[in-house]
């Protein structure tokens, strides 16, 4: 491994989240960005090829070294760590709204989910996955949300824009194009 | 199928108050009912027979006991209205008859739309879950409830060292002592009667106790009050130098 690999592998050990890009970059002025991207992309290599137990996950626009699923199971067991508990589905149809439509005020989400989700905006905000961006105008200039950086880190996206698009979602029920 | 209460943060669900119905394992809402209402009837999404439907969406929710969730109860309710809609004679030419149902289809989509972004968080969710960082902090993890490895011995040990690690509390007693100010008062008007200045060390005992000080000090300042004498202390911590109040002698 060349050193600049060695530094970043140390830098990323060192951390409980996942270190931005240019965070990394920092740590060596020297290094251009190509220098350090080509470190990341055979520090990932070096863990996939020569098999591991961990590997390098990109996401949240930094890196992280996280463990291999396949001893998820014997790591729990052991009780080293525990699963974070999975959100509800009502959590999870919120943060979806939240996540294309963002910024979003409450109103709108709970027209779309039919439901009103004044608790489950409260619990999403406690969990630091929402946060209010600001107010929308018009009447009661209600509040504003919008998915924080910890939302990536806790799906693994590497940014929003991994998600679909919102026109290649819900194909099956769309009526055949009009023949022009 | 009954409807199981899920406890939710805001606080329990009671089990016995089947009108407070927060979430529910099968359906995340009325749309979620309908859509998989849908489904299962194997209808086209943009031609609802909406008679049928309504009827199905009703003994649904009866049966789910959902029939007090108002947000079931009102898409209940414009399913009926939508039906209605249906049913009355369409007048002027076809082409300018507005689908009744064109707004609920719309909503639909919509909704059906988000349900595929939800499967693909659970899918990412659970794919992060299960790999661990450094110092992996879930936020709200239960401590393991480990039963408690302890002989008799041991415990009647721990037991003992508290007991002799405890002292016997330190217990004053109070006793309430009056102090003695028009005592005091009368004895410093006496002194003064004799001569015209004293220092508060002498108007006290040596052996003199905390009672009688505050009485004393008590006494002289009530006196400087009302002008009977005059205090001064030159320096801090000085003696307090205590003269009658006589002007005409200060003057001289």
């Amino acid at each position: 491994m060349i050193p600049l690999a060695k530094l970043l592998e140390a830098a990323l050990f060192a951390s409980p989240r996942p270190i931005p890009t240019d965070e990394l970059a920092a740590l060596a002025p020297e290094a251009s960005k190509a220098e350090v991207a080509a470190a990341l992309d055979g520090l990932r290599e070096h863990y996939d090829v020569d098999g591991h137990g961990v590997e390098l996950v990109e996401m949240a626009g930094g890196w992280q070294i996280l463990t291999r699923p396949e001893y998820t199971e014997a790591i729990e067991r052991a009780q080293l760590a525990a699963r974070p508990q999975r959100l509800s589905a009502a959590s999870l149809e919120t943060l979806a709204i939240i996540a294309y439509r963002q910024p979003i005020g409450r109103g709108e989400i709970e027209e779309i989910r039919g439901v009103s989700v004044g608790s489950i905006l409260k619990s999403l905000h406690e969990r630091g996955l929402i946060e209010v961006v600001g107010r929308a105008e018009g009447l009661g200039r209600p509040l504003l949300y919008a998915t924080t950086p910890l939302f990536l880190e806790q799906f693994a996206l590497r940014h929003l824009e991994e998600l679909p698009r919102a026109d290649e979602l819900a194909i099956a029920l769309r009526p055949a194009p009009q023949p022009l | 199928m009954s409807a199981t209460l899920e406890p939710t943060a805001d606080g329990a669900a009671l089990p016995e108050e089947r009108s407070f119905v927060i979430d529910l394992p099968a359906y995340a809402g009325p749309l979620d009912l309908l859509l998989a209402l849908i489904r299962d009837e194997k209808v086209d999404i943009y031609d609802i027979p909406i008679a049928h439907i309504a009827k199905q969406f009703l003994v649904r929710i009866r049966q789910l006991q959902l029939n007090d969730a108002a947000e079931y109860l009102e898409l209940a309710a414009r399913l009926l209205r939508i039906k209605a809609q249906m049913l009355l004679p369409r007048h002027g030419p076809e082409e300018t008859w507005e689908d009744p149902r064109a707004e609920l289809v719309r909503r639909l989509l919509e909704y059906q739309q988000m349900r595929e972004v939800v499967d693909i968080l659970e899918r990412r969710g659970d794919e992060r879950r299960s790999r661990f960082g450094r110092a992996f902090l879930p936020e709200s993890v239960e401590p393991v409830a480990a039963p408690l490895a302890l002989s008799l011995g041991e415990l009647l040990a721990a037991v003992d060292r508290i007991l002799r690690v405890t002292k016997e509390p330190t217990v004053h007693t109070v006793v309430a002592r009056a102090l003695d100010v028009p005592g005091a008062i009368a004895y410093v008007r006496r002194i003064l009667g004799e001569r015209k200045r004293t220092r508060l060390m002498e108007l006290l005992a040596a052996d003199a106790e905390p009672w009688q000080v505050i009485s004393m000090l008590l006494a002289l300042l009530e006196l400087a009050k009302q002008g009977e004498l005059r205090l001064v202390q030159p320096r801090p911590f000085a003696s307090v130098d205590i003269a009658d109040h006589d002007p005409a002698g200060q003057a001289a």
